[in-house]
């Protein structure tokens, strides 16, 4: 919408000549300016510059719809209402039908937690035909930190689906819907995204899953002002991908520890004189709060006293619910669909307790691990 | 002075004030018929409106000196207006009581917070109760929800609209055991359609969209309310020249002040946090800097206190520094429960 060109909007002629004059060819260039500003650099009026500025922000001003038309379009066109279910129940449920269509959904977690096990969960359950509740469709799989283990993905459909994946060639066809792209460098995962753009007009691609994010953006740059501004043009493209396609992104995300310049209060509220640090390790999302606020969905994967939990930390459908979840041979499931309901800023605590019993278990007395060495 | 003092019948004035004449001068230049088409009236009970208004303002042009100045008014036919304007209910007492009872029109009002504190709950919210009928105390007027991130999701929108109905209805059966004159007959698909959703992608967009909206808003005049949410995202992400930013954001405010002011109505822009180096720490701040903080009338602060939800008013012209708190239920926001919990449980 911002490249429209002005003389493609129907201008008076001698306004639009007047506009190319002055090598103001789109309606980014001319909205860039105020009213003053191009009466001055156009040498016309004032109500001929109003004039042309209302016709050229009606066109670059996208359609409008009612929220009803929203819904309905969504029920219609899209399937499950424009929703991924994941096919754990609780979560489902929360987020009224699975991993919405169209925005970001993010994974936050310390290593080892599970994160990637989930993405490659969803990555199959993407390709499945619809019957089975799937998309049926192909998957762009990201994979900076080369974890995607296609071995480990075939098991897991084996185990869920197993009517399916026993059927002659079916795990060729759905293992081969996933694309897995290995960028090593910032600017090659750069290009990898205008390359998906492509693709995303040509193929049936339903779900693109960036395994993780911060790995990607930590890489060569330093800290700081240049840091940010280019998280910043990356998110804006992949956000505005998801938004065009009416596709799920799934991104990871790392943790880090939080250090005492952080600022989490106010001017105007009164200092604590606690330390909010507790004693077990307190750990934050890693890619600021920016990040934090681009992000639709947060999902945060954590460990406390020795059991995983999946946190809806931030949604704006579903309530501040915790689920326990056990990583098995199936992938990714949940120990009780209800969820616990937490109160207040503790949904957005990542915890780390005991997680290093979770992983470094030797099989006695837990969940079936799968088939891991010790 | 204002329609509200005008010797007509009260369905009359009520049908004037909601297509949003509140003054005399807003009629001047009216023609009966153009007057009967936006109230739905006859065309000659449209006359006598208008003939009983030029009487009025004349006896008025002979004792006030606002005849000398174009658009200009006295602080009290302001006070008059004010107390005849109707404020957007959050569904939360508390909030509303701090805010002087709710949403004001005429103002724009700016809330700030961190991720997951209710932004866009709120939002949702007021879309919806903009739309309460004028029997039940609100406004009776449509929204525009303006979205700049995505995250409006129609799924929650619909929740809080069917709460809503609910709690309309209750209201209605309480507030009129007697006379069951009034029904209420809006239904949550009814609520949704009568918010217009824009979704923007850009920051040329988004300066589109609000020049634009004010040829939309003239064709629709029952919007009473506009969101933005945000208006900080774009301008966030990879701006370069920084004092472009600027000058583009004072336009856009200072559009959306005329938006309010001309049409009567309410804007409610969201805007993000960031942390900024203040007094020897880290800390907190509502984004986009200062110049742009002087740029709207209100600004309220959604914080996390302790384990509760809190609004603070930052800055406001009229109203009082003062915290609330409010919850964010399956319903849509609504007061803080914890205190209500422990006494019932008792």
């Amino acid at each position: 919408m911002a490249d429209k060109l002005i003389k493609e909007m129907g201008l008076p002629k001698s306004m639009a000549n007047v506009f190319a004059a002055r090598n103001i060819t789109t309606a980014q260039e001319a909205l860039a300016l105020t009213d003053f500003e191009l009466m001055l650099l156009l040498d016309v009026g004032m109500a001929e510059v109003s004039s042309a500025l209302a016709r050229i922000s009606e066109i670059a001003c996208p359609p409008y719809q009612t929220a009803l038309a929203l819904m309905e379009q969504r029920i219609q066109k899209e399937g499950h209402g424009g929703h991924l279910p994941t096919g754990l129940k609780g979560l489902d449920e929360a987020l009224c039908g699975g991993i919405p269509f169209g925005v970001l959904t993010e994974l936050v977690g310390p290593a080892g937690i599970g994160k990637t096990q989930f993405c490659m969960k969803l990555s199959l359950l993407a390709s499945l035909p619809t019957a089975y509740g799937g998309l049926n469709g192909r998957v762009i799989y990201i994979d900076v930190e080369s974890k995607f283990s296609s071995r480990r993905m075939i098991e897991i459909g084996v185990q869920s689906f197993p009517d399916i994946f026993n059927m002659k060639g079916m795990a060729q066809e759905m293992a081969g819907r996933i694309l897995v792209l290995r960028p090593t460098s910032l600017s090659k995962f750069t290009e990898s995204l205008q390359q998906i753009q492509v693709a995303l007009r040509q193929q049936q691609v339903k779900l693109v899953v960036i395994d993780s994010m911060t790995a990607v953006i930590s890489g060569d740059y330093g800290q700081g002002a240049s840091r940010q501004h280019l998280l910043g043009w990356h998110v804006s493209f992949i956000k505005s991908l998801a938004e065009f396609s009416r596709i799920p992104i799934v991104v990871t995300n790392q943790v880090r520890s939080q250090t005492r310049d952080e600022g989490c209060q106010y001017s105007f509220q009164v200092r604590s004189t606690e330390d909010p640090v507790g004693y077990d390790s307190h750990l934050v999302a890693a890619l600021g709060i920016n990040w934090a606020h681009s992000v639709t969905i947060r999902l945060v994967l954590e460990a406390k006293s020795g059991q995983r939990f999946i946190k809806l930390a931030k949604s704006p459908m579903s309530p501040p619910l915790a689920f326990p979840f056990n990583i098995t041979a199936a992938g990714i499931s949940l120990l009780d669909d209800y969820g616990r309901e937490l109160k207040g800023a503790e949904i957005n605590k990542i915890h780390s307790h005991g997680h290093s019993d979770v992983i470094n278990f030797d099989g006695k007395g837990c969940s079936d691990q799968w088939g891991k060495p010790t | 002075m204002e329609v509200g003092r005008l010797p007509i019948s009260a369905s009359q004035r009520g049908k004037l004030i909601r297509a949003g004449y509140t003054t005399l001068s807003s009629l001047s230049s009216l023609s009966p018929s153009d007057l009967a088409r936006e109230l739905n009236v006859t065309n000659s009970e449209a006359l006598e409106i208008l003939k009983v208004a030029s009487l009025n303002s004349r006896l008025d042009r002979t004792d006030g000196g606002h005849a000398i100045f174009n658009g200009a008014q006295t602080a009290w036919d302001m006070l008059h207006e004010e107390q005849l304007l109707r404020r957007i209910t959050t569904s939360c007492a508390d909030l509303d009581n701090i805010l002087g009872g709710g949403i004001n029109c005429k103002e724009v009002t700016e809330i700030g917070g961190v991720p997951g504190i209710g932004k866009t709950q709120l939002g949702i919210q007021l879309a919806v109760n903009v739309q309460i009928p004028v029997d039940l105390g609100g406004l009776g007027g449509k929204a525009v929800y303006i979205d700049t991130e995505g995250s409006f999701m129609v799924e929650r929108a619909l929740q809080i609209a069917e709460a809503s109905v609910l709690d309309m209805v209750e209201y209605n059966d309480l507030l009129r055991k007697e006379h069951r004159k009034c029904q209420v007959n809006l239904k949550p698909n009814d609520l949704l359609e009568s918010i217009y959703y824009f979704r923007i992608c850009s920051y040329t967009e988004q300066m589109a969209v609000i020049s634009y909206l004010d040829k939309f808003i003239s064709a629709h005049k029952d919007v009473k309310i506009v969101i933005v949410d945000s208006v900080t995202f774009h301008f966030r992400q990879d701006f370069e020249d920084l004092a472009l930013r600027t000058r583009l954001l004072s336009g856009m405010a200072l559009k959306l002040m005329n938006l309010a002011k001309t049409y009567n109505l309410a804007v409610v822009i969201f805007n993000q946090v960031t942390t900024k180096y203040m007094e020897g720490s880290f800390q907190l701040a509502l984004a986009l800097g200062d110049s742009w903080s002087h740029s709207c009338t209100n600004r309220v602060i959604l914080y996390w206190n302790g384990d509760d939800r809190y609004a603070f008013i930052d800055k406001s012209p009229s109203l009082r520094s003062a915290s609330a708190p409010f919850s964010v239920t399956g319903k849509g926001i609504r007061n803080s429960a914890s205190n209500h919990k422990r006494i019932k449980l008792m």
